[in-house]
């Protein structure tokens, strides 16, 4: 996985699928950074992922919370049609965090030029 | 030199009074065929044609015993004959009619020798029932072959994913949504929704007139699917029965946008996007 900064917003790819041990040293490392950069929003790209398991989906929840409570919006996106239907089957889904198709919209989404066509409570 | 046995022997000799009989024996069993109404949905010129083609493969494999030519031919033949409505019954009953022709016509010439007639009866029938079962099954075989087909193509066309606007796209369900359509709209909506780079679907299901609860829940796990993709989905149309069984099957509806009709969905869609449709004053329809 690799973190960039981009002005405000930290973009987090993974590449391959990661282990739980894995999943947590990218929570640390992203959290950390957010910290050291600043950062207002966060976009986590899954896009190279075939499968996301139930313990990767709490991990991406986690990260949006802890994000949030240190004043960084995040977004998911790039979920791939089938990771996506299988999540939904599963019944892991997102939970409140803001999904995306990709990185482009990821970005427009972050930076309020989108409305991003969801009912808001 | 390869030995000739005493079975290929005599299944030379029949060929070549197949062969020098051809023309009466063809016209027999053309007019057999008549007889027996088949292959009504073709033109007597056809007939002859066909009739002709088939005497002279039938022989071609009685003599070479190889029926790969023939299941070629046969396979030409059914895409040729299939769109023109012929049955499988029709088909396999020309061929049996052939084989009789062909074996009366060897009763006739061996009639004296019974023992010869038994011989050359041997060596006949197995052929010749290779050539009926080759027929038959390149037929069935080819017929399967369109309904697959066919049945592609209605699968393809009964979920359109359609682009109405840049980022929107319309999915009409007309007809029965059963659980084999239900998966496979997902799949084709998900990857619309990546194709397009939609943000709003409209799924409008007015022209579907109930749904069971395993689709209701398929349906409810689409909407959600699609939102991970980033998109939201609008559904429209709700008839009063699904809307029940939606309400029924406690599933968390909260989540789910929907709006009384097409026209709604597509007004709030245009919203969500931004777009700002106004009619000109002066407009004309000429």
């Amino acid at each position: 996985m690799s973190i960039l900064r981009q002005g405000s917003t930290l973009i987090a790819s993974v590449h391959t699928a990661l282990d739980d041990s894995e999943l947590e040293r990218f929570r640390t490392d992203l959290v950390a950074q957010i910290g050291e950069h600043r950062s207002r929003g966060v976009i986590i790209d899954v896009a190279a992922l075939d499968v996301i398991d139930s313990f990767a989906a709490l991990t991406l929840r986690t990260i949006a919370e802890m994000a949030r409570l240190r004043g960084a919006r995040t977004v998911i996106v790039g979920i791939q049609p089938e990771v996506a239907f299988t999540m939904v089957r599963l019944g892991m889904g997102t939970g409140s965090i803001p999904t995306a198709l990709d990185l482009e919209e990821g970005l427009a989404l972050l930076t309020g030029g989108v409305d991003d066509g969801r009912r808001r409570p | 030199m390869t030995q000739t046995t005493p079975g290929q022997h005599l299944l030379s000799e029949l060929v070549a009074h197949l062969r020098e009989h051809r023309t009466r024996l063809r016209e027999e069993w053309a007019e057999r065929i008549q007889q027996a109404h088949l292959l009504a949905a073709m033109t007597p010129q056809e007939m002859a044609a066909e009739t002709t083609s088939v005497y002279d493969n039938y022989v071609e494999v009685l003599e070479t015993g190889s029926v790969e030519a023939l299941q070629h031919y046969a396979r030409d033949l059914s895409e040729r004959i299939i769109p023109r409505g012929v049955e499988t019954h029709e088909v396999v009953g020309i061929v049996l009619l052939l084989r009789d022709v062909l074996a009366r016509s060897l009763f006739e010439k061996y009639q004296r020798d019974f023992g010869l007639l038994n011989q050359v009866l041997d060596a006949y029938e197995p052929a010749a029932n290779r050539i009926a079962n080759t027929v038959a099954v390149s037929f069935v075989d080819e017929r399967e072959r369109v309904i697959r087909q066919q049945q592609d193509a209605i699968r393809e066309l009964s979920t359109p994913v359609l682009p109405v606007r840049e980022r929107l796209l319309i999915l009409p369900i007309i007809g029965v949504l059963d659980s084999d359509r239900a998966r496979q709209l997902t799949e084709q909506l998900l990857a619309g929704i990546r194709r397009h780079r939609a943000r709003v679907v409209v799924i409008d299901i007015t022209g579907a007139p109930d749904v069971d609860v395993a689709v209701a829940n398929h349906l409810v796990q689409t909407v959600d699917a699609s939102r991970l993709m980033g998109a939201s989905v609008i559904i429209t149309g709700l008839s009063p029965k699904i809307a029940q069984t939606l309400v029924t099957i406690g599933v968390d509806l909260s989540k789910m946008n929907t709006i009384g009709d097409l026209q709604g969905g597509l007004e709030e869609a245009e919203r969500l996007l931004g777009y700002a449709v106004t009619k000109k004053e002066d407009a004309t329809l000429s």
